[in-house]
């Protein structure tokens, strides 16, 4: 099992492969359709966006509430090709190393990801009550109208990924259903 | 004619969005054992065992399986005798699911216009589909559908020469396509016949049905398994990681429809089948 750290390397990410499963450690920010909008348009103006993602990791989740006692509540992937038409400009222009979610990528995000040293990382759709167990602290530091789809700031400690398309762009998707297609 | 009181309704509702989003039903436990026994990828297996502690974690907690509690699709069944007094009965439904979604910490998931895309902050308006039956009584279900199935879900009006084998293809495509994305393995709802609107009705309301029951129509239960062969037969497996178990269970209901048309709803639901119900 590896262990990531935040902020990442380039050199980090480039060292990893489809398949591997590994602990995310630090500081990671929350993003989803609404935010990758708005972060895209900033980008587009020329202006400053409102978070640093330079060798960071996004997060593609919009938690539930925490109950009282809870520091967020469940926190699962959503589906990441909806911020397909966004990723590959905050790869490049903001230094996005890293990004969480499940599902399928386009061509378009996996050329950026090998172009600038990114990895797509997998965590388990659904079980978001277990995965809320690994954040320690969470935050909203941009975009907090968006409820849901606001950006936190989440502190985790050794959250489970299995790193699903690596900066060589090879998909965990396809060699996993290739060994089972029976058609 | 009976009298229901519209707080009455609301209460039900409010108290069903939050049961149906912590607790999965009894029979979808000895369904996800059967899958383990059946999955022969390594992954596969951890995934599965792993979505089960995640259940057992939400309700033990009463804390959502997923975080997409989904937009609240609630089925009427109201008794032709039966009346609701001190409000309106569409009020009373939507009160119960805000009720539920804001004390229950659920996400609020729905925004007011598919364009302007305003989050309305209490989960509401609910989808409601309320049906006339005989009797005095009100059947409440309530279903918070997520997105990630539901935007792999497709519709197509086949032609009648198509048949039973245009059918198959086209769910094993649309299973095919969608891979990942629904979060495997999935329960696939199959509407067949009607008219547009009634096949993706019935395909919605395929996912209510319990887990180990047959269609009662012996065509539409050798379809069900044959579809479910096909699937399993993709290699997408637990997350779409690979592995034999794609689909839990495809279920297919049908409709009388046109001499000319064949429609047929693709409905998909992930793992976390969530649905509650209470007869009032």
């Amino acid at each position: 099992m590896l262990r990531i750290t935040t902020p990442v390397s380039e050199v980090e990410m480039r060292e990893l492969r489809s398949g591997q499963k590994a602990l995310i450690s630090g500081v990671i920010y929350t993003g989803r359709d609404a935010a990758h909008k708005r972060l895209v348009e900033t980008l587009e103006k020329g202006e400053p966006p409102p978070v640093d993602l330079e060798n960071q990791i996004i997060y593609y989740v919009g938690p539930c509430p925490a109950k009282p006692g809870q520091v967020i509540g469940s926190a699962g992937p959503t589906t990441s090709g909806r911020m397909d038409p966004y990723a590959p400009l905050i790869i490049e222009k903001m230094g996005l190393k890293g990004m969480i979610g499940k599902g399928a990528r386009s061509q378009a995000v996996v050329e950026a990801m090998k172009k600038h040293g990114a990895v797509y990382f997998l965590a388990v759709g659904g079980a978001g009550a277990l995965l809320a167990q690994k954040v320690r602290s969470a935050e909203v530091v941009a975009y907090e109208d968006l409820g849901p789809e606001a950006i936190y700031r989440l502190e985790v400690e050794d959250f489970p990924v299995i790193v699903g398309i690596d900066t060589l762009g090879v998909d965990l998707y396809e060699t996993g259903r290739e060994r089972y297609r029976a058609v | 004619m009976r009298e229901i009181a519209a707080e009455r309704v609301t209460e039900v509702v409010e108290r069903l969005c939050i049961t149906a989003c912590t607790k999965l039903p009894e029979d979808w436990w000895e369904q996800m054992d059967q899958a383990l026994a059946r999955e022969e990828s390594e992954v596969g297996k951890e995934i599965l065992q792993l979505l089960c502690k995640n259940a057992e974690a939400a309700r033990e907690a009463g804390v959502p399986i997923c975080q997409d509690t989904g937009m609240a699709v609630v089925f009427l069944e109201l008794g032709q005798e039966a009346v609701v007094v001190g409000g309106s009965l569409t009020e009373a439904v939507t009160e119960g699911v805000r009720r539920g979604y804001v004390g229950g910490y659920l996400r609020k998931s729905v925004v007011d216009d598919p364009l302007i895309r305003k989050n309305t902050g209490d989960n509401t308006p609910p989808i409601i589909h309320t049906e006339v039956v005989p009797g005095d009584k009100i059947k409440i279900t309530v279903a918070p559908k997520g997105i990630g199935s539901e935007n792999m879900s497709a519709l197509k009006m086949l032609k009648p020469a198509d048949g039973a084998q245009g059918v198959v293809d086209f769910v094993v495509e649309v299973v095919d396509r969608a891979g990942a994305n629904p979060c495997p393995p999935i329960v696939v709802g199959v509407g067949i016949g009607g008219m547009m609107e009634k096949a993706a009705l019935l395909a919605k309301k395929a996912l209510l049905r319990p887990f180990g029951e047959r269609s009662p129509r012996p065509h539409l239960a050798d379809l069900e398994e044959r579809i479910l062969e096909k699937v399993n037969r993709l290699g997408i497996g637990p997350q779409g990681l690979g592995g034999r178990v794609t689909a839990l269970e495809v279920r297919v209901e049908a409709y009388p429809t046109h001499i000319g048309g064949l429609p047929v709803a693709v409905n998909l639901q992930c793992h976390a089948a969530r649905h509650a119900e209470e007869t009032i």
